[in-house]
């Protein structure tokens, strides 16, 4: 259980993770915020409106997938660095891209090849780099973007460089 | 030499810069001291971005709302006078307390008093918790994110609530290896979201877990750990050694009281506030009609409730000199809102029943 070791299980994942006829439209976020906490950046960083919080500020955000664009403005406002976006409509066969928030230095460059983690920190695969957004309104967390296998889009959460 | 000011703050960090902020602009003259060089408290080390309301100062980096409250200081510097490097050290009769800068002491005579103290690291008790290379979380984020000095190479990290949390990803940020985080309950105490931050960048985290004892002569050169069961006592043959030449205290903070104690304020014990604390009531009066609190002194919390319980303490404070004011009761009207919503929902429990036994005291008085 999340609360135990840090990890969230893929039962916790199921109710944030977008439908299948959802990812196959193209990119989408996908908010892994599992407890009440009072937090709402999210929700004022999206443009169309997809992210509400029902209750208030301590309620977990809601993600209309619909609405979602899956642009990636709500990924660096999140201060639990907990919004990624899933991008299943990739050009590359078998491949589909991820975007996460990044802290460490140094920030990877576009086309850099890295190794991509798992929840843990464990080693998946190598991934590449296929786009890295790091301007100064994001206030020093860069939001990188990695080519990986599909079938491990779920898995894949971190990076090493 | 001896100052007179209407509004004397003592503290300056959240709590204390927002009080001095929130009574200077209503109009009191203020005096505020701290005894570090640096404004701030521990916003000048707090690198990650604030939860809470977008409203406020969510998404916003501890370390530039320390800025901004600066400048806001600089802003007031008319009715506002700050001394860095200055201690407050006792309370006297007649509402005068003594300050101490780095070559003088001065008597301070004030009307109303704002006490912002903060608070001070708890340790735990382990064999060898002597040894160099032991430090509280704040220690070690004062060194590596005020001076730039890396603790260690390989830490050791004791304590799952934000504090262990937090500090554990900026020690990675800052490129030192955490080999693992100890968690003696067995469900993680901060939010789940910066646990995960720092797992995924493959930092076990040993829940239902204690520290037995630290390794090394001359340093700390590793532990050994030990699974607890439901009563916290050590499992036989659970014995788990790590190295490491660092570890990391992050167990909690307790309120620093001397003050109120010396100014004969009435001190209650709640241990959801992180012990003895000043009783007070809504407007942060202590039962010392002329000495206010806010932040940790008042409760262990956090930098943003810290603020907006100073903005309190600076509005009631003004206005037990100046008599009533619609623009600080607006100030106060607005805080205390924020306040029922950040500390609403679950993670906020402890932190309610804690500030309502407060409270319920204070009636009782």
């Amino acid at each position: 259980m999340l609360k135990n070791t840090g990890i969230i299980t893929s039962e916790e994942l199921k109710p944030v993770l977008p439908p299948q006829n959802r990812l196959e439209k193209g990119p989408v976020a996908i908010i892994e915020c599992l407890q009440d906490i009072p937090c709402d950046p999210c929700v004022s960083a999206c443009p169309v409106k997809a992210i509400q919080m029902q209750s208030g500020i301590t309620d977990r955000p809601q993600l209309d997938f619909e609405t979602c664009t899956g642009c990636g403005a709500c990924v660096p406002k999140c201060p639990g660095l907990a919004i990624f976006i899933v991008n299943m409509k990739h050009n590359v066969p078998g491949k589909a891209l991820l975007s996460m928030s990044y802290e460490l230095l140094p920030v990877p460059a576009k086309d850099q090849e890295v190794d991509a983690l798992d929840r843990t920190g464990k080693f998946v695969c190598k991934a590449k780099v296929a786009r890295v957004i790091n301007p100064p309104a994001y206030d020093r967390t860069a939001v990188v973007t990695i080519e990986v296998p599909a079938d491990r889009i779920n898995d894949i959460r971190s990076i090493k460089v | 030499m001896s100052r007179n000011t209407e509004i004397f703050v003592i503290g300056g960090g959240p709590a204390g810069l927002s009080a001095a902020i929130v009574a200077s602009q209503l109009g009191a003259r203020t005096l505020l001291v701290d005894d570090s060089a640096r404004l701030g408290g521990q916003l000048i080390k707090q690198t990650h971005r604030f939860f809470g309301s977008s409203n406020r100062d969510a998404g916003i980096r501890g370390i530039t709302i320390a800025e901004m409250l600066c400048k806001e200081v600089k802003d007031a510097s008319d009715r506002l006078t700050v001394l860095e490097n200055t201690a407050a050290v006792g309370f006297y009769a007649n509402k005068e307390a003594g300050i101490l800068s780095q070559d003088a002491y001065e008597r301070v005579s004030y009307q109303a008093a704002i006490v912002c103290t903060g608070a001070t690291e708890n340790s735990l008790t382990f064999e060898n918790n002597d040894l160099p290379g032991i430090y509280g979380a704040g220690g070690v984020q004062t060194l590596m994110n005020v001076h730039g000095i890396k603790p260690g190479r390989k830490i050791l990290m004791v304590g799952s609530g934000n504090i262990g949390l937090i500090v554990s990803y900026q020690l990675l940020q800052a490129g030192v290896e955490v080999v693992g985080l100890v968690e003696g309950m067995p469900t993680i105490g901060g939010y789940l979201v910066h646990a995960s931050k720092i797992r995924r960048l493959g930092v076990p985290i040993y829940t239902s877990h204690t520290i037995l004892k630290a390794l090394g002569e001359t340093g700390v050169e590793g532990a050994v750990l030990c699974r607890v069961d439901e009563r916290f006592q050590p499992v036989p043959n659970t014995e788990l050694m790590i190295e490491c030449d660092c570890i990391c205290l992050a167990v909690g903070l307790t309120p620093l009281i001397d003050l109120f104690q010396q100014a004969q304020c009435r001190m209650v014990h709640v241990g959801e506030l992180g012990g003895l604390v000043p009783l007070h009531d809504s407007a942060m009066r202590t039962t010392n009609p002329d000495v206010f609190v806010a932040g940790d002194a008042s409760g262990i919390e956090e930098a943003t409730t810290a603020m907006l319980g100073g903005r309190i303490a600076g509005a009631r404070a003004f206005e037990s000199i100046h008599g009533k004011s619609p623009k600080a009761e607006a100030i106060v009207e607005e805080a205390r809102e924020e306040l029922r919503t950040l500390r609403s929902g679950s993670t906020g429990e402890r932190i309610r029943w804690g500030r309502e036994r407060v409270l319920k005291e204070v009636g009782a008085c």
